[in-house]
């Protein structure tokens, strides 16, 4: 086993060393910067030639099987791939919903036929998705949703509308959940549907946020037809495939910019507000503040660790993704509070270059939605409360 | 090295579990706090856990324990604090056997070794000067004479030291009084002369003492590692005891926690399970994540004292940790009693005083925070 682990490692050695373009072996300088992909999106030269290279191994998936366009590794392999790919601080080849999210999806409810349609495209970056959960009546209580789809024999006509789609004004396709029983209880009445967004009647209204940036939209559904072929799973049983998706999300939130592996706040705030002749920060209080984030950071960073040596260990306990979800992003909140305060009116700035036209303020802003997107802090908390500590009536 | 038990470690966790809640629940802490027993713990006790391996789960095998190493000891300790355990286990089985194991000459192992993972021979250390844990806060003083030294000073917060049969004293052979050189651990008889030890009962029913040196003659051979290099000693000795307290409170705060969110399944108000009330569901499930964390961060500072090397982080972050939810999980377990939990005739005081001392032992969440950021560079 560890014999044809190290066999592969050269193996990934040499394509990555042979494929992966000088350009795509830093960091991204911005959000243009990132792939992802679909009918509108215009690819760079170096952008294409590393999304075909591994598209080719089927390595922008690595762990999906080769028939649905992934490229069949093991867990194991997938984590050396991964090792030398940042070995080489290579870029993420290619990123978008339809990997983290309808992906693991259809793999779990989708048929043969559609995993075969819809998967491949995901795989080589061609189809861009978004998801239509939330709507301007349904938030934290998801599945009290409204958008139905009315049957018409071989296909539904949709109407309704959806609110916080994620770059639906960019994307291509929308996985959505639709209400297609209206006498059942509200979780039993919900399918799980796809469809083009260039279909007719579907439109999207950008929302400005209180960072300024746009990454969501209002989308509309006005008589949108939908072959049948399109549900996922089995009819009414859509909240079962929107709970897994769920998870999936909670736990790439969770795992985002949090504690241990975001930039060093401390050693940021030494430098910037400078340190006595023992090397302490000068400002205690802040400097309290500051290691108790970094305790916790690092705290839940061994946390995540943990969960999934557990996991493959066999061992560990359920709704573990609310937790993380729930840590991760109030941890993250606190940080980018942390980060404010350490940069003080510097990190007031709005426009010009000197401050990446406000990067710190807007990051702070956005991380506020952190603990809202993906089902509340307070909504993950009832989850804990239910699932694991079985409390009554929750 | 992954961030789970193995599967002998697993079964260390089983045993020390159900040894525990047999032989020493909280009750048995209820039976020795209200007989007044003059030790403080049962000596059977600490004979069966000697033959459970438990005196010498540190020491090496050769010198008659089993060497299961620091992450098997955490599990001990872990099982100790569920049932609120009394016993030598951190001062002897862990503090003294460490110090033993790091800087003992080959002489002074074999003589020793054995003897703690029998059971036969209690330790204590004997380092504290200030209320408050500042290590580097030294003022007793070592002087040379004859082939040895004279000691004189005072100790405080000695665990154990009111029955223990040798301290491990830390003195000053140089330097000035916070200085981290010029430190020398010596063994003292606690029966030599010029030794006076007063117990002091504590709020957890736990016994400390305080340790008065009046010119205590010791020779060379009683100076443990080298004369002047006790710090690095002290801190190896000092981070052993706080990962292993930080497993403690991760067991008591796990156990205050369980009986909590049973009481809440179980005590009604307004016609309702008071769990059924999302103001205190929301906490609950907040300190199961905090708990949660902890356990990761004390089995990472366990797995870096067994690794070998420099584990001061991952031990401030478990000890600070843990201390702080300690707090947390307490606090918040006797609120949710209600009245019952301020009685002493419940046990969940029992969980919050022995929290309370156990975060005072070797540095709470602010000394572990300060030591965090001077160890993260600012």
């Amino acid at each position: 086993m560890a014999e044809s682990l190290d066999a592969f490692r050269s193996e990934v050695r040499a394509y990555l060393e042979a494929n992966c373009p000088p350009e795509m072996r830093q960091p991204f300088q911005s959000e243009d910067d990132a792939p992802w992909g679909g009918r509108n999106f215009k690819w760079s030269a170096p952008q294409k030639a590393w999304l075909d290279a591994m598209a080719a191994k089927g390595w922008t998936v690595p762990t999906w099987p080769t028939e649905y366009g992934g490229g069949g590794l093991s867990k194991d392999e997938a984590k050396v791939l991964a090792e030398e790919m940042r070995r080489i601080k290579a870029r993420p080849p290619l990123q978008s919903f339809g990997i983290w999210m309808l992906g693991p999806a259809l793999l779990k409810y989708g048929s043969h036929e559609q995993k075969l349609e819809y998967l491949p495209p995901i795989a080589r970056g061609e189809i861009r998705w978004c998801q239509g959960y939330s709507e301007p009546g349904a938030g934290s209580d998801l599945a009290s949703l409204k958008t139905r789809a009315d049957d018409h024999g071989d296909h539904w006509v949709i109407n309704g509308s959806k609110v916080w789609t994620s770059y639906a004004d960019q994307a291509d396709w929308i996985f959505c959940l639709v209400r297609t029983d209206f006498s059942a209880t509200k979780h039993n009445g919900i399918s799980f549907v796809l469809f083009d967004m260039a279909s007719p009647g579907v439109s999207t209204k950008p929302i400005k946020l209180i960072s300024g940036y746009s990454p969501f939209c209002e989308t509309f559904f006005d008589n949108v037809k939908v072959p049948k072929s399109q549900l996922v799973g089995e009819l009414n049983r859509g909240w079962d495939i929107a709970k897994y998706l769920l998870t999936h999300e909670r736990e790439m939130i969770g795992a985002m910019d949090t504690g241990g592996s975001g930039p060093g706040l401390g050693q940021l705030a030494g430098k910037l507000i400078g340190a006595d002749a023992d090397g302490r920060m000068n400002d205690p209080i802040l400097r309290g503040d500051i290691v108790r984030a970094d305790m916790d950071g690092l705290a839940f960073m061994l946390t995540m660790e943990r969960v999934k040596d557990e996991a493959k260990a066999g061992q560990g306990v359920g709704a573990l993704s609310s937790m993380l979800k729930y840590y991760g992003t109030e941890l993250n909140k606190r940080r980018q509070e942390l980060f404010m305060s350490v940069r003080g009116s510097d990190g007031l700035m709005w426009e010009g270059e000197e401050s990446r036209n406000g990067a710190q303020p807007r990051n702070w802003l956005r991380s506020r939605a952190n603990s809202i997107e993906g089902g509340t802090s307070e909504v993950q908390l009832n989850i804990i409360a239910k699932r694991v500590l079985e409390l009554p009536g929750a | 090295m992954a961030l789970v038990l193995t599967d002998e470690q697993a079964m260390i966790r089983d045993s020390a579990d159900g040894f525990f809640a047999e032989k020493a629940p909280v009750s048995e802490l209820r039976r020795l706090r209200d007989a007044r027993d003059e030790v403080g713990f049962s000596r059977e006790l600490w004979k069966a856990m000697a033959e459970m391996g438990f005196a010498g789960i540190l020491v090496p095998e050769d010198q008659g324990g089993v060497g299961l190493g620091y992450v098997a000891a955490g599990l001990v300790q872990e099982a100790i604090g569920r049932n609120l355990t009394l016993s030598p286990m951190l001062s002897t089985a862990v503090l003294g056997a460490t110090a033993i194991i790091a800087a003992g000459t080959g002489e002074q192992k074999a003589a020793l070794l054995p003897r703690i993972a029998a059971g036969d021979l209690l330790l204590a250390l004997a380092a504290e000067e200030k209320s408050r844990h500042t290590p580097n806060q030294v003022e007793t003083r070592a002087e040379p004479s004859g082939n040895g030294f004279r000691l004189t000073g005072r100790k405080s917060f000695v665990l154990d030291g009111h029955v223990a049969d040798k301290l491990i004293v830390v003195a000053r052979t140089d330097g000035e009084a916070d200085d981290t050189k010029g430190l020398t651990l010596f063994l003292v008889d606690r029966d030599a002369a010029g030794v006076t030890v007063d117990r002091t009962v504590m709020v957890d029913s736990r016994n400390a003492a305080r340790v008065t040196l009046d010119g205590v003659q010791v020779d060379g051979a009683d100076v443990l590692g080298e004369v002047g290099g006790g710090w690095p000693v002290l801190e190896r000795v000092l981070d052993a005891g706080r990962a292993c307290l930080a497993a403690e409170m991760l067991g008591l705060s796990g156990e205050s926690f369980r009986q909590t969110v049973d009481y809440l399944k179980q005590r009604e108000q307004f016609g309702v399970k008071i769990g059924s009330f999302q103001a205190l569901q929301h906490r609950a499930a907040h300190l199961f994540c905090e708990i949660e964390l902890v356990r990761s961060a004390t089995l990472r500072a366990l797995q870096a004292l067994d690794e070998g090397g420099n584990a001061a982080l991952f031990v401030s972050l478990a000890k600070g940790k843990a201390s702080e939810v300690a707090k947390l999980a307490t606090n918040e377990a006797v609120q949710m009693h209600g009245g019952i939990g301020m009685t002493d005739e419940f046990d969940i005081g029992f969980f919050m005083k022995r929290a309370r001392a156990a975060m005072e032992t070797f540095g709470d969440g602010a000394f572990h925070s300060d030591r965090m950021a001077r160890l993260m560079g600012y």
